[in-house]
């Protein structure tokens, strides 16, 4: 493996292999051994034209608890609003030293485009790329699954996740939908028809137009964003409306499976999509999934980084 | 290849190690078995057993060093083998680190810089089944199962029950 672009470039096994690396990571700093020396000397930049909080403060972290250098970039105020093109951002940030660059890119391919253009010798990792894939975010919703879920180890088959919201500008739902069918999850995405993407129907989903006709089967919830910087259209009546059809309010909390969990990605519109009550309940595991997040993320910075980059056989490669 | 020991050899090794662990310290009290994956973990629950019918049982971990190695960027990533420290920490033990084959000492230097992180023991011992010499550091062995001069070439393969279904070391080139 030389990039992290998609979670569609990953088979199972190499999902496996992620997500026990992060366990092992987990192990091992859960003691008193917070920092590793894995990485020193080498560079990890973070190169952020969208904004972020969690993903890069997630990034930084990880890559500094394996003792790489970070650099984060982010486009607003630097010669990006100049006019200064990806390739040259790139190039230069390559000759400063990088090894491996975290990219956010507002544009649909940004990353691949980044590691397959030959612009750069570093590993590039996509920390999402406009409304295509987040592979990390997906990464690390499985881990947090699995922990939660022990029987279903390395096989998901049998388990029932529920993604609710707006899948249509949801790059995390799309990553999210890829991995779980991988690992062999059942999956409904539930949505009012506004927000589905076109040729839903060839997607390896379920889908329902109704939250409370499901939630009393889901093993796992994800409530997505109602992503307000993207609702330039027409896609719900209100937000009112919204949230009583497809809010994780206090009643369908009292509907749903009592080992079963709450997932969020981050920012929480409290009140929207999610009730405050729902987002602190104990069946919420939103905060898991944040340090859960730099578990899997140092996991696939010591994949990429870690080793030899002269490709050999093995499943990691 | 040769095979260099055989299962009734390696285990009159363990047991002498054994023994030797009690003796240089005195007893058991405050020591704690530490074994390198792979087959370090599985020589460590042996000696563990072994002291636990000699004497008394103690703590027996494991201890990943991957993350502490200084070739990691010569060969494609490891995958992790694990670390699980008893409970009570290794502060003020005499922690004993086990593995299979004594070489360049490289991966012992690891260890070294693993445990630093992990706290103070009050001693650090290191038990090895075979030592094939070569040291490209300043380590060395406390108790050794056996010395077997090699040439840097040649292949030390240890294979035990638990892992391997056999319990032999053998010698030779690829």
């Amino acid at each position: 493996m030389k990039n992290l672009l998609s979670i569609q470039d990953l088979d199972s096994a190499s999902i496996v292999e992620i997500l026990n690396t992060a366990r092992e990571l987990a192990r091992i700093t859960d003691g008193p051994m917070k920092k590793l020396p894995t990485l020193r000397g080498r560079t990890v930049v973070n190169l952020f034209f969208e904004d972020s909080t969690r993903t890069r403060l997630s990034f930084e972290a990880a890559a500094k608890r394996l003792s790489a250098d970070v650099i984060s970039f982010s486009a607003k105020g630097s010669s990006v609003s100049k006019g200064e093109s990806l390739k040259d951002t790139a190039q230069t940030l390559e000759a400063m030293g990088a090894d491996l660059i975290v990219i956010r890119h507002s544009a649909s391919g940004a990353a691949k485009r980044l590691a397959e253009s030959g612009w750069i010798q570093s590993a590039v990792v996509n920390a999402g790329d406009g409304m295509h894939e987040h592979p990390t975010q997906a990464l690390l919703d499985a881990y947090t699954i699995r922990a939660h879920f022990p029987d279903h180890e390395n096989d998901f088959s049998g388990l029932h996740v529920g993604i609710v919201g707006d899948i249509l500008h949801s790059r995390v739902a799309r990553s999210n939908v890829i991995l779980l069918n991988k690992l062999g999850a059942t999956v409904t995405l539930i949505a009012p028809p506004t927000l589905l993407p076109i040729g839903v129907s060839q997607w390896p989903v379920q889908v329902s137009h109704s939250l409370d006709e499901v939630i009393g089967t889901l093993d796992a919830v994800m409530m997505l964003r109602i992503q307000s910087e993207r609702m330039n259209d027409s896609f719900f009546p209100s937000e009112r409306e919204y949230s009583r059809d497809f809010g994780l309010g206090a009643q369908r909390l009292a509907a749903l499976k009592k080992e079963a969990i709450i997932m969020h990605p981050g920012p929480m519109n409290r009140g929207l999509e999610i009730s405050a009550a729902s987002a602190d309940s104990p069946q919420s595991v939103i905060l898991e999934q944040v340090a859960n997040g730099i578990l899997v993320r140092m996991a696939v910075l010591y994949l990429l980084l870690g080793g030899t980059r002269i490709p050999t056989e093995g499943v990691l490669v | 290849m040769s095979i260099v020991l055989e299962q009734s050899e390696i285990d009159r090794s363990l047991k002498r190690i054994s023994h030797e662990i009690i003796e240089r310290n005195h007893g058991l009290n405050n020591v704690l078995l530490m074994g390198i994956p792979t087959r370090g973990v599985t020589l460590a629950q042996r000696i563990g057993a072994f002291l636990a019918t000699i004497d008394s049982s103690v703590p027996v971990g494991t201890l990943d060093i991957t993350m502490h190695r200084d070739d990691l960027r010569l060969k494609p990533p490891r995958p992790l083998m694990g670390t699980q420290i008893p409970s009570e920490g290794i502060d003020g033990k005499h922690l004993v680190l086990i593995d299979d084959v004594l070489f360049s000492g490289r991966t012992i230097r690891a260890a070294l810089d693993a445990i630093g992180e992990l706290g103070r023991p009050s001693s650090v011992q290191l038990a090895v089944l075979i030592d094939r010499g070569h040291r490209e550091l300043p380590i060395r062995a406390d108790y050794v199962g056996k010395n077997i001069p090699t040439n840097a070439q040649e292949i030390v393969k240890v294979q035990l029950h638990e892992i391997d279904g056999i319990d032999q070391v053998e010698i030779g080139l690829l």
